[in-house]
């Protein structure tokens, strides 16, 4: 008889998580949640931001220690201390942030993720071994390519790839289309299904995509701050009634309907080209009009040039070449410019590039017009009234939840952040408004208000630029959609006759 | 100062080197240890160690200023020749054998061991790292003592070789030309060697030039070094892009 390790099981297997408590100091972030992921299926959680979907798979991947509950792995009851414990159960899981190493070649990410590196990596051998697996595979990577170099759909691939290569019988997936086309997220997803299908593996995915919810998921789990919400077949249920599950009862900002006529000529961009911080080209000949009372999207994954585009526009940025013209003006992107042709910017991450964090939610509001009366006497002398006046306003107008006017922005949820920003620059006249991603990462409530503000200021005339990579988005508000590839413009479309296939293969460079 | 005092104490110099480099990553594991505090800037951090290692060296080393310690070896490469001139250009220390070793096996460690790839991986993205389970601060910990072992051996150079004694202020800024060097040569250890070689020719131009008689302008040319180092910062940093090969979790580029 040999007496040796039994061998490891194969084989999907399901994961409970049951009467789940989570205490951040004062802060409840689940509350008696459950979760019950049948062996071989594929299982959304749906939620908002902040609804604990997070710190709930944290927890079961062993990031976090549960105040209170226990966790079945295929039934059996199991404390999992770190993430290397539930790795050896065989838990996976695939961050919305990328956890590739950007400066290494694929071989070298993967080969670095197993439990057992050799002391001395023999790279002939492992090479054999990767091309062997991978020919299993169903989608393929270029092993010998830095990860810097590869897309952001081909690095999700690695992701999951990674997982799958060591041997990872449950997944967690957290956001993994957020940076893929439609049409790569339905090769990924679809891939994953047929392994589900065919037993191998249990898949728990992260999302806020009905869509791909209502085509790839069989059962979903719905959270609202910190609570279970709802659970059920998908095959039951509808979009409407999810969306209604996670937000609740919360009362959401009417979108004013499109009206207006499209004016002249706003802003012109003519043959602009621009690097990254690493000297590439990152816009390159770039030419578009936006014209007043229109809104233009610009489609694209992200990092095909569009941050760059925006830094341009901002003046975060120099172009190399090529102008950009405002009522047939030379802009340059001054403070005096912006003013005069009454600019507005809604730059992503709001908190970094349109808020000093330390400063008070008042001081942040009156950037654009401090050193101007009311603010400031003969152009030097602050008036401390003026600023708490106007920030008591547009706090209560843009629903801004902040304890006082004087505390600092970095205090306030990302939500807030972008009312306040928001309220800053469509607070007043605007004639150009350039948006990035203005709604990433927010909740249903901050997405309506910003989107019916949006809209509203195209409804006044201003011309609006959208770039964005939320493509539900740019189809709800633009009027015309161009896509950015490679740091061009690939396509333009008529936002109401736009095809997803077609936006999907221009974004993937096809 | 270490290891003019060990090899003094000892009569051994190879012990003063180790206790160089002893000394070395015990500085290196204070620098890791402040470092890993949340929101702790390296190079601040780096900047304040080296004027604490100038004090304390200063401060414990007063009285092996006069004496002789007994210095490293060197090997003749020499003996084919008849011209003394050569001859001395070619005694070369052994350290500097050493050197030029671990600059490839190095190269090598990086690419092909467990230990160089998860030093990369906490050094290029500590989310990665973190999420595969490794301890970050535990590897940069022991990475930054090994690189502070080898700083504390090319330390000793200079007080065990040339100039061969122990004075305040004896390594005049070679531990910045070295940070200087690091840069440019890409985080890369191949690239260091021929950078390091670029600079020890920039050192020696001065005695060379006065050894062969050119006297005017001795101090200018001993100042090669450090004028080649401003160079190479104002040719490689500029304001519109980053570092290209830099470490990403260096605070220098995030």
């Amino acid at each position: 008889m040999i007496i040796g390790e039994t061998p490891p099981p194969t084989g999907a297997f399901g994961v409970d998580a049951i009467a789940m408590t989570m205490r951040f100091g004062d802060f409840l972030a689940l509350d008696n949640v459950e979760l019950k992921v049948r062996p071989g299926s594929f299982h959304a959680l749906l939620g908002e931001n902040g609804a604990g979907k997070s710190t709930l798979v944290k927890c079961i991947m062993g990031y976090y220690h549960a105040t209170q509950g226990d966790i079945l792995i295929g039934g059996r009851e199991q404390k999992i201390g770190n993430p290397k414990h539930a790795h050896a159960l065989g838990l996976g899981m695939v961050y919305q942030h990328f956890t590739l190493v950007p400066a290494m070649t694929v071989a070298e990410n993967l080969v670095l993720a197993r439990d057992d590196v050799p002391a001395v990596v023999d790279w002939s051998r492992e090479k054999k071994e990767l091309e062997t697996f991978l020919a299993r595979m169903p989608f393929k990577v270029p092993l010998d390519a830095k990860v810097s170099d590869i897309s952001a759909g081909e690095r999700q691939k690695c992701e999951i790839l990674k997982q799958l290569y060591l041997k990872r019988r449950f997944l967690i997936l957290d956001e993994p289309t957020s940076v893929l086309t439609p049409g790569e997220a339905d090769e990924v997803l679809g891939m994953l299904r047929a392994m589900v299908v065919s037993g191998e593996l249990t898949i728990l995915m992260i999302t806020h995509k009905f869509r791909e919810v209502m085509a790839f998921a069989d059962e979903v789990t719905i959270l609202r701050r910190g609570k279970l919400a709802g659970q059920g077949r998908v095959a039951e249920l509808t979009p409407d009634a999810m969306a209604r599950t996670m937000i609740g009862a919360e009362q959401l900002t009417v979108q004013p309907p499109r009206v207006g006529e499209v004016g002249e000529a706003r802003l012109e961009l003519n043959s602009l080209t621009a690097l990254d911080d690493a000297g590439a080209v990152a816009v390159h000949n770039v030419s578009l009009t936006v014209r007043g009372g229109e809104i233009v999207g610009i489609a694209g994954v992200s990092g095909n040039g569009q941050r760059q585009l925006v830094e341009v526009l901002a003046g975060q940025r120099d172009a190399e070449s090529g102008e950009v013209r405002i009522r047939g003006e030379r802009y340059s992107a001054t403070r005096e410019e912006m003013r005069r042709h009454k600019m507005s910017l809604l730059p992503e991450e709001p908190l970094k590039n349109a808020c000093v964090g330390g400063m008070s939610v008042a001081d942040n509001i009156a950037f654009r017009e401090f050193d101007r009366a009311p603010f400031a006497k003969g152009g030097w002398w602050l008036s401390g009234a003026a600023f708490r006046r106007n920030a008591e306003r547009k706090i209560g107008l843009y629903k801004i939840k902040t304890r006082t006017p004087d505390t600092p922005i970095s205090a306030l949820s990302g939500g807030n952040v972008q009312r306040a920003v928001l309220a800053r620059e469509l607070g007043g006249e605007v004639e150009v408004l350039i948006a990035a991603n203005p709604c990433f990462g927010l909740d249903f409530a901050a997405v309506a208000q910003i989107h019916a503000e949006i809209m509203a200021a195209r409804n006044r005339g201003a011309a609006v630029l959208l770039v964005s990579e939320d493509l539900d988005e740019l189809l709800e508000l633009s009027d015309r959609l161009v896509v950015m590839f490679h740091g061009e413009l690939v396509h333009e479309a008529r936002a109401s006759e736009a095809d997803l296939t077609e936006i999907g293969r221009h974004m993937a460079g096809h | 100062m270490s290891a003019y005092g060990i090899s003094y104490l000892s009569g051994s110099p190879w012990l003063g080197v180790l206790a160089a480099g002893v000394t070395g990553a015990l500085l290196g594991a204070l620098h890791a240890g402040i470092c890993s505090l949340p929101r702790v800037n390296d190079v601040a951090v780096g900047i304040a160690l080296m004027l604490f290692g100038i004090g304390l060296a200063f401060f414990l080393g007063k009285p092996l200023i006069e004496p002789t310690a007994p210095r490293l070896p060197a090997i003749d490469f020499g003996w084919w020749s008849d011209i003394p001139q050569v001859r001395a250009a070619l005694r070369i220390n052994v350290l500097f054998l050493i050197g030029v070793a671990i600059a490839p096996i190095l190269y090598w460690a990086f690419k092909t061991t467990r230990w160089g790839l998860l030093i990369r991986t906490v050094g290029e993205s500590s989310d990665a790292a973190r999420a595969m389970g490794h301890s970050v601060l535990l590897i940069r910990l022991r990475a930054t003592m090994v690189g502070g072992f080898l700083a504390g051996i090319g330390g000793s150079f200079l007080s065990l070789f040339y100039p061969g004694s122990w004075n305040e202020g004896l390594s005049s800024g070679q531990g910045i030309t070295a940070v200087a060097l690091v840069i440019f040569a890409r985080w890369d250890p191949l690239l260091c060697l021929w950078a390091s070689l670029a600079f020890g020719g920039a050192a020696a131009l001065g005695p060379a030039l006065q050894s062969v008689g050119v006297t005017s302008g001795y101090h200018l040319f001993n100042a090669a070094p450090y004028i080649l180092t401003l160079a190479i910062m104002i040719i490689t940093c500029s304001p519109k892009r980053t570092l290209t090969g830099a470490p990403a979790e260096l605070s220098i580029t995030r």
